[in-house]
């Protein structure tokens, strides 16, 4: 259990990874289509697609997680059956997962042994992983406190954490799936710097994402996958962002966002000194205040979990707080009654909540059932003072999938069974045909594939052209950058500044996410 | 009270303790690997019959021992089967273990033994007897340190040293062996064993099976080594305060042993004396009786703190995409 680094750069011949032929179906849905790809040793290979593209079923048929009903697969040259993770590990390949497989009640050292203890007493285990940790960390500048507790160290150190375990177990071809979506630009910096390392070191990399720009500034070659196919592989040098977006979508793609200059008007939303307690006693919002004008997208930036949450919350009337709302210039009630998700459509402040799944919609009603949620309450869905007229919502239902461009556009299929850019497009159907004043809208494109993106966009600039106010929050610094007329930074539950986007670039919002202050704040 | 009093207090509150502790740490290694089981009960019950009915028919209380073992093993596989394999509520599947074997050990009686139901007693051999450990007799009459030596240390049947000896036992395996690091594991994230390339199926089963030799004990105990013969419901519920006592030890070895010992205190009170008066003021018998099952009511509602039970337990392990 030495670092691997004799077994990086042998026979530089055969390729590192081979897949010929790799078929996998579940059910009607052919995941993966006779599927082709050789990467060579020592270089980064992108694999980009949409959600839904493949992509993860591919690398979970290279971990061993799923059988290809066809293919085959070959390993430095040499034909190998991968039927569990046990034997893809025995291969030397290791997976970092989007969502990370730590035991969270346990130490560094703890999760990196796990399932490779080398031996049925835990204490010769952890002091040898231990002494081969340290040189790792070392070798590949991976820093991080073996006795720490995952649940106290924060994602991007969760993440070397998942890398330090596949080195320990001696693996020369790492797959991460979407690395960076948890991470801040500087995490993300710092996490493609490890992987130039290890790649300076012979290891065989495998980067799966949606986002061009780090295809464009880590791979060496990339493929793209499109509905279960690999539509093309070329050298990143010799692709442009432009080029891969259309492989994936397989049409043309606007990147940048069409917009005029905006026209704000009168203040919409006013915030002042909004505070929350949660019930650990943990300050969650420490004073937030903010104005959203009309006809103006004003965009929070920020690493999740430094309050943006908490803030749509509390304006979407679902948690309570002190301090002062304001719409077109009427204060609002912070707690008790009229404190409420009705109350605040009411005022005419609408919510597309960050978490649609749970928040937005309910997975087992049918799309115009949800349609309806939040609004139920309407006259005009009602056939008299028991009944609610369902055809009534229904045809509503369809009228609005139609003007949203939902597929497949059928007001009676379960919320469950729409993809999650469909599922969006109805709760943003929802929220943005009752022409609120306010709207809020939280991750608007996470999970959504590309084209979904565009639509989504679209919709929200044209909302700000007829003059509403839209608060806008997302983790994903392009969307903020490209769509906001204004960006304020949130980190520890404050506003860390304001930026105009033509006048600030993504670093000095991520020191701003960092918590760090530049000179001009 | 008197020394000698309390020592036979205590000296009660360890045997009452025994097959309480021996289900609590049953449970513990099941519910540390992800499997709820409020099947102790059911499985304690149908040990506690079958060692009885094989200790009396041939005159082996080891025997006994085993036979009780198997029973709580098979209702051991058909928990694990529903929940693992079947991915079934595990709940639903424990309750269903407890009326089992609540229905099915008094058929079976009835139809071996025609005795309402009950086994007949048991003498001899086919009891766990009393042990005296070395030099009880010599320091009996010592002061103070003879009677706790001679009155609360020996004296018991082998299964109440086992089931002390298991504490620190269990303590070791959790935190200091690879199979605790993976148990630990399993209960709290099981795609991370998936992913280390180690089987979920195989760790849940391991941990439900000690949890059926456990409480195979636990059965045993009570009606070869505590009484002396099975008798109808004779766990009294001591499969649910069990899992209280789990809760209140917060799924930890040690704790566990203490939340056991109380309860088995509280049995002891009940046992020993039945009038107690408070402040003048004679206690019903009734309100003796219910001590331990108010104490099990004020835990299992919360009221003494937070318990965070392993984070994926109770639940069956899908593999995602």
């Amino acid at each position: 259990m030495q670092g691997g680094k004799e077994k990086g750069r042998q026979d530089t011949a055969a390729p590192a990874i081979e897949l010929r032929g790799i078929s996998k179906a579940f059910g009607a849905v052919q995941a993966n289509k006779d599927i082709s790809i050789s990467v060579q040793p020592g270089t980064i290979h992108g694999i980009i697609g949409e959600n839904g593209a493949g992509k993860s079923t591919l690398m979970s048929i290279l971990y061993g997680f799923y059988k290809a009903d066809a293919g085959e697969i070959f390993i430095r040259g040499k034909k190998v059956q991968i039927p569990d993770s046990q034997a893809a590990i025995a291969t030397g390949i290791g997976m970092v997962f989007q969502h990370f497989k730590l035991v969270d009640n346990f130490t560094v050292l703890e999760n990196v042994i796990l399932g490779a203890e080398g031996g049925a007493l835990l204490r010769p285990s952890l002091a040898k992983a231990r002494k081969i940790l340290t040189e790792l960390e070392r070798e590949y500048e991976l820093h991080v406190d073996p006795d720490a507790l995952i649940s106290e160290i924060g994602v991007g150190k969760q993440q070397r954490v998942e890398i330090l375990k596949a080195l320990y177990r001696q693996a020369d071809i790492l797959i991460l799936d979407e690395p960076t979506g948890v991470l801040t630009p500087a995490e993300a910096d710092q996490l493609f710097r490890i992987l130039d390392r290890l790649k300076a070191e012979g290891k065989t990399i495998i980067l799966i994402t949606h986002k061009l720009r780090e295809i464009m500034e880590a791979t060496d070659t990339v493929s793209v996958m499109r509905r279960g196919e690999m539509t093309a592989t070329v050298k990143t040098a010799e692709t442009s962002p432009e080029e891969l977006a259309e492989l994936m979508v397989g049409r043309k793609v606007l990147l940048r966002v069409d917009k005029a200059p905006a026209k704000p008007g009168d203040k919409i939303l006013e915030v002042e000194n909004l505070r929350v307690v949660d019930d650990k006693g943990v300050a969650r919002l420490k004073g937030v205040s903010l104005d959203v004008c009309a006809g103006e997208i004003l965009g929070i930036a920020g690493v999740a979990g430094n309050g943006q949450s908490e803030l749509l919350e509390v304006l979407g009337g679902m948690l309570g707080a002190t301090g002062t709302i304001r719409v077109n210039g009427q204060p609002l009630p912070l707690a008790g009654k009229g404190a409420d998700g009705r109350a605040r459509r009411a005022a005419g402040i609408a919510h597309v909540p960050e978490d649609r799944q749970r928040k937005g919609l309910i997975m087992d009603f049918m799309a115009w059932e949800n349609m309806a949620f939040g609004y139920h309450h309407d006259a005009a869905y009602q056939s008299n003072s028991v009944l609610m007229d369902n055809g009534a919502i229904q045809r509503e239902t369809a009228a609005k999938m139609e003007r949203f461009d939902v597929r497949p556009p059928a007001p009676r299929l379960f919320a469950r069974n729409f993809s999650g850019g469909n599922q969006q497009k109805i709760v943003v159907a929802r929220e943005i045909e009752r022409n609120p004043d306010v709207l809020l809208v939280g991750q608007p494109t996470r999970g959504v594939d590309i084209g979904a993106i565009e639509f989504i966009h679209r919709q929200l600039i044209a909302l700000r052209d007829a003059g509403k106010a839209i608060l806008l929050v997302s983790v994903e610094l392009d969307e903020i950058m490209s769509l906001s007329d204004r960006i304020a930074v949130m980190f520890d539950g404050q506003v860390m500044g304001e930026r105009l986007p033509h006048e600030t670039n993504e670093t000095e919002l991520g020191l701003l996410m960092a918590g760090i202050r530049g000179e001009a704040a | 009270m008197d020394f000698l009093t309390l020592i036979e207090l205590l000296d009660s509150t360890v045997r009452s303790a025994t097959p309480l502790l021996l289900a609590c740490l049953a449970g513990l290694y099941s519910e540390r690997a992800g499997i709820f089981d409020i099947g102790l009960e059911g499985k304690m019950l149908a040990a506690a019959f079958f060692s009885a009915a094989i200790a009396f028919m041939t005159g082996s209380a080891w025997l006994g021992l085993l036979a009780g073992i198997g029973a709580s093993l098979v209702l051991s596989v058909i928990h694990g089967l529903a929940s693992i394999n079947y991915r079934g509520n595990q709940l639903i599947s424990g309750v269903a273990i407890n009326f089992l074997a609540a229905g099915m050990t008094v058929l079976v009686a009835e139809d071996w033994f025609s005795e309402g139901g009950r086994t007949p007693s048991l003498e001899g051999s086919a009891r766990f007897g009393p042990i005296k450990l070395p030099f009880a007799d010599q320091i009996a009459d010592t002061p103070v340190v003879g009677p706790i030596y001679a009155g609360l240390l020996s004296g018991h049947s082998v299964l109440v040293y086992v089931a002390f000896a298991m504490v620190p036992v269990t303590w070791w395996v959790l935190y200091r062996s690879r199979f605790g690091l993976r148990l630990r594991a399993v209960g709290e994230a099981p795609e991370a064993v998936d992913t280390a390339g180690v089987s979920v199926i195989r760790l849940r089963y391991s941990a439900v099976i000690i949890c059926g030799v456990l409480c195979g004990v636990a059965g045993a105990y009570l009606a070869t080594g505590l009484q002396a013969n099975f008798t109808k419901d004779m766990t009294a519920n001591r499969g649910f305060i069990a899992l209280a006592a789990l809760i209140f030890a917060k799924w930890r070895p040690w704790y566990a042993l203490a939340a056991c010992l109380l309860f088995g205190f509280l049995f002891a009170i009940e046992t020993r004396f039945q009038n107690i008066a408070l402040f003048g003021v004679p206690l019903p018998l009734q309100l003796v009786q219910a001590l331990p099952y108010i104490l099990t009511v004020v835990i299992l509602a919360g009221f003494v703190g937070k318990a965070i039970p392993p984070r994926a337990g109770g639940e069956a392990y899908v593999k995602e995409r």
